[in-house]
């Protein structure tokens, strides 16, 4: 199909692109596109306006600071995938990037696209929760922070305002300490996971702490599983398989059943990556 | 609303020729060059980014006619199938593809040789699974892609034997 008609505007600022948000309540902001443009044609969705920020610069900087990474919203995915910064001090972003999309795909795709969008079955939305990180976002009143855990809301949506535009994403740096693990299920490689598994923890002598599991493809937000972290912290896999309290519902792929035991699956294969890694 | 128009001037190179044209600001690269140019050798099938019919280069890399406004491309360096086939910089790679019979149709062809050439255009010769991965974005419903492995695999060793 085609999209319904829609006017287009590239911007050249920030203060630009926040202005027309105002001005225009049914505009959307174009990025990378790759999930936009496909509910446009789709007609899925139908906006007045697209706000290209294609060209601001300066917001696709991705950076070693503080203890930090921060990846500018602007940053592609193909980017990311070669950047020594990210495969160094943010090993779950490296490990996550082949399984999004495709080449094609990640060459237009937006790190900061992914979050805005917020799909629930799209792996970079998991990660900043697995990781704890945050997001920068520019409104008329200027720039505020939003912790991971405060920023899903619900399918597709998320605390950004109606004139916030998300800047950057910051996440902890990795250190000796640092354990990733990442697994998903798709149909084909590249497609929007059935099931998906992003986590994080920190080595204990020779167990784990600060488990984190974020799981994506099971609920209308990515979503931790807060028993089965506990019950890993312990060393107990089976106990962490036993404890996941999800309750996925059907969907074009599979049963909420089928799911749920996939998300066992899953969790078996991220604990074994968690438990012998050394980073 | 001056300058928020749905119409949009657009001025690009296409396949090295330089072109001035007005678009609807809804039209993807993909309709602009298939319906205005007379490019038809980009296809456009599924229309959301899933079946890599469209593929073509902007800029250098490869990217989804179907997911990109012609509005975006202004400025822009865009190669479809008739350029990458004129050029002759894809000729093994489609005589590769004749002889092991890596296509029935043809839908797909076009969007698996751009794919194809992005991945023989990187260091090395890529594993067989490397170069599944790599065309995991292109659906063909003919061959059962044996064939088309087999011909992009056969392109990478003859490039590499070729360039020691």
């Amino acid at each position: 199909m085609k999209p319904a008609p829609f006017a287009y505007k590239k911007v050249r600022s920030l203060d630009e692109a926040i202005a027309l948000l105002g001005e225009n309540p049914d505009a959307r902001l174009l990025a990378g596109g790759q999930s936009l443009m496909a509910t446009l044609n789709m007609r899925l969705s139908a906006p007045g306006l697209l706000i290209d920020i294609n060209g601001l610069s300066g917001l696709d900087g991705i950076a070693h600071q503080n203890g930090s990474i921060e990846i500018g919203a602007l940053a592609r995915h193909v980017q990311a995938e070669r950047s020594a910064t990210i495969a160094k001090h943010a090993p779950l972003i490296a490990r996550a990037m082949p399984f999004i999309g495709h080449p094609a795909i990640r060459n237009r795709g937006t790190l900061g696209g992914s979050i805005a969008f917020a799909d629930p079955a799209a792996e970079l939305p998991a990660c900043l929760l697995a990781l704890d990180g945050e997001v920068d976002a520019h409104g008329p009143k200027g720039k505020r922070t939003i912790k991971a855990g405060d920023y899903f809301k619900g399918l597709y949506e998320t605390a950004l305002g109606p004139q916030e535009i998300l800047t950057a994403i910051r996440l902890p740096a990795a250190d000796a300490n640092t354990r990733i693990g990442f697994s998903e299920l798709a149909r084909r490689h590249g497609d929007y996971a059935i099931v998906g598994l992003a986590a994080s923890a920190r080595a204990d002598g020779k167990g784990l702490k600060d488990v984190r599991l974020a799981y994506f493809g099971v609920a209308n937000t990515p979503l931790r599983a807060g028993k089965s972290e506990a019950a890993l912290a312990r060393g107990d896999v089976d106990g962490a398989v036993a404890a996941l309290d999800l309750d996925p519902h059907d969907d074009i792929q599979a049963t909420g059943a089928v799911k749920k035991h996939l998300a066992g699956v899953l969790l078996r294969r991220v604990a074994a990556q968690l438990m012998e890694q050394r980073l | 609303m001056s300058d928020m128009s749905m119409d949009i001037d657009i001025a690009l190179t296409v396949n090295g020729e330089r072109i001035v044209e007005r678009v609807e600001a809804r039209k993807s690269l993909v309709d602009f060059v298939r319906d205005d140019l007379g490019l038809t050798g980009s296809h456009v099938g599924c229309e959301h980014g899933v079946c890599g019919a469209c593929t073509m280069r902007v800029d250098g890399v490869i990217v989804r006619g179907c997911l990109m406004l012609a509005a975006q491309c202004d400025g822009a360096v865009v190669e479809t199938i008739e350029g990458l086939s004129d050029s002759g910089e894809l000729a093994d790679l489609q005589a590769a593809f004749e002889q092991r019979n890596a296509l029935q149709c043809g839908f797909c062809t076009p969007g698996m040789l751009t794919a194809a050439q992005d991945l023989l255009n990187r260091d090395g010769v890529p594993s067989r699974e490397e170069i599944r991965e790599h065309i995991s974005g292109n659906f063909c419903r003919c061959t059962g892609f044996h064939a088309i492995v087999d011909a992009v695999e056969s392109v990478a060793k003859a490039r590499h034997g070729a360039k020691p």
